[in-house]
């Protein structure tokens, strides 16, 4: 009787993370995601995390921002720099807002080696996007972004 | 004439863009300061007249990243001190944006947590701009020489916020040793992840 009811706690909880996805990713993972020469697609990355309240406060403006441009090739990314063993609290917050985009949870160990390869300016401070079209890098911004602004900056790109 | 005046008018325009305050460098000279202190008592650095430098941490209540960092910083305070490195913790947020950085916050954290260096409130975020901090938790170290304190280490205080147990590069302990053998510093400058600085809006 316990064992089963030791399954049914399993399944359940089985259940409640298999949706959505959060995977744990590395540096080289991330790169290969969104470096794509022969791709026209934009990629926009936001790195984020669930503790950083203005990266909360705009994060409604990257998940509307997904639906204006959904019949365009945007493909808007959201990277996570939450501590690995919070992961549970970020597929929590995942699943709480109803976040359908392609959500990670970056392993990339010490920033020192890499916050210079996503943009030399990026002082590591939390907010920041990233956009890259046909492999290379278009624009970067640190800090937080309103609607208004992160609109423009993807209509200026894919024009 | 008009297009002279209009062109001078541009240059000054764009040179004060160019001069636009973007923090100190390794090698640059530090300026003292005079803030408010948990116990509501100013501090300024020059108050230490034994000290052979500084540990200026930006750092806040608020944040988690910050937070996670705040045993090893009473840590280095209490390694350091003794050897005339103290640390000088400083919040700088905009506590209109951010209230759990208070100065109120600021007592009772310091207080939980019986930090063993000075808490000063940065009301006018005029320390954090002018040195150049970003985010928290941000370390500059000073280092005394004459009159002046010369910047000797930017960054991170280690290379894992996340678990102490698992770092490998101690970059404040290695700048503070080296200044301390009187070597240079082996790594003058690191990145890393941390909460952004609330900036007043203007």
């Amino acid at each position: 009787m316990i064992k089963l009811s030791l399954m049914v706690v399993m399944l359940s909880s089985f259940v409640f993370y298999s949706t959505p996805t959060v995977n744990s990713i590395n540096f080289q993972q991330f790169q290969s995601r969104i470096i794509q020469p022969a791709n026209d697609t934009l990629f926009v990355v936001n790195f984020w995390a669930t503790w950083c309240v203005p990266c909360v406060e705009e994060m409604p403006y990257f998940i509307q921002t997904t639906k204006t441009f959904s019949n365009q090739k945007v493909k808007i990314i959201l990277v996570s720099l939450d501590f690995l063993k919070e992961h549970n609290k970020l597929v929590a917050f995942v699943k709480n807002r109803n976040i359908e985009n392609e959500v990670y949870h970056l392993n990339a160990g010490n920033p020192d080696t890499w916050i210079d390869k996503i943009d030399s300016s990026w002082s590591g401070a939390l907010p920041a996007t990233v956009l890259y079209r046909f492999g290379k890098k278009v624009l970067f911004h640190e800090g937080e972004l309103n609607q208004s602004q992160l609109d423009s900056i993807i209509n200026k790109t894919i024009q | 004439m008009k297009k002279i005046t209009t062109f001078l008018t541009a240059l000054v325009f764009f040179a004060s863009f160019n001069t636009a305050p973007t923090g100190y460098s390794v090698g640059d000279t530090a300026m003292d300061f005079k803030l408010k202190n948990i116990d509501s008592k100013m501090v300024s650095l020059a108050d230490y007249t034994s000290a052979k430098g500084f540990i200026v941490v930006f750092t806040c209540n608020h944040c988690p990243f910050a937070v996670a960092y705040q045993d090893r910083i009473i840590a280095l305070d209490k390694k350091y001190s003794k050897l005339g490195y103290p640390v000088i913790a400083i919040n700088s947020n905009d506590i209109t944006q951010v209230p759990a950085d208070d100065f109120a916050s600021m007592q009772v954290r310091a207080k939980e947590k019986k930090f063993t260096f000075p808490y000063l409130l940065d009301e006018t975020q005029t320390v954090a701009s002018t040195y150049g901090a970003t985010k928290t938790p941000h370390v500059f170290v000073l280092q005394k020489k004459d009159a002046d304190l010369v910047v000797k280490y930017i960054g991170a205080i280690d290379d894992n916020s996340e678990d102490a147990k698992l770092v490998k590069e101690k970059y404040v302990e290695s700048a503070v040793d080296a200044l301390l053998a009187g070597k240079p510093v082996p790594v003058t400058f690191t990145k890393a992840i941390g909460c952004s600085i609330k900036w007043k809006q203007s």
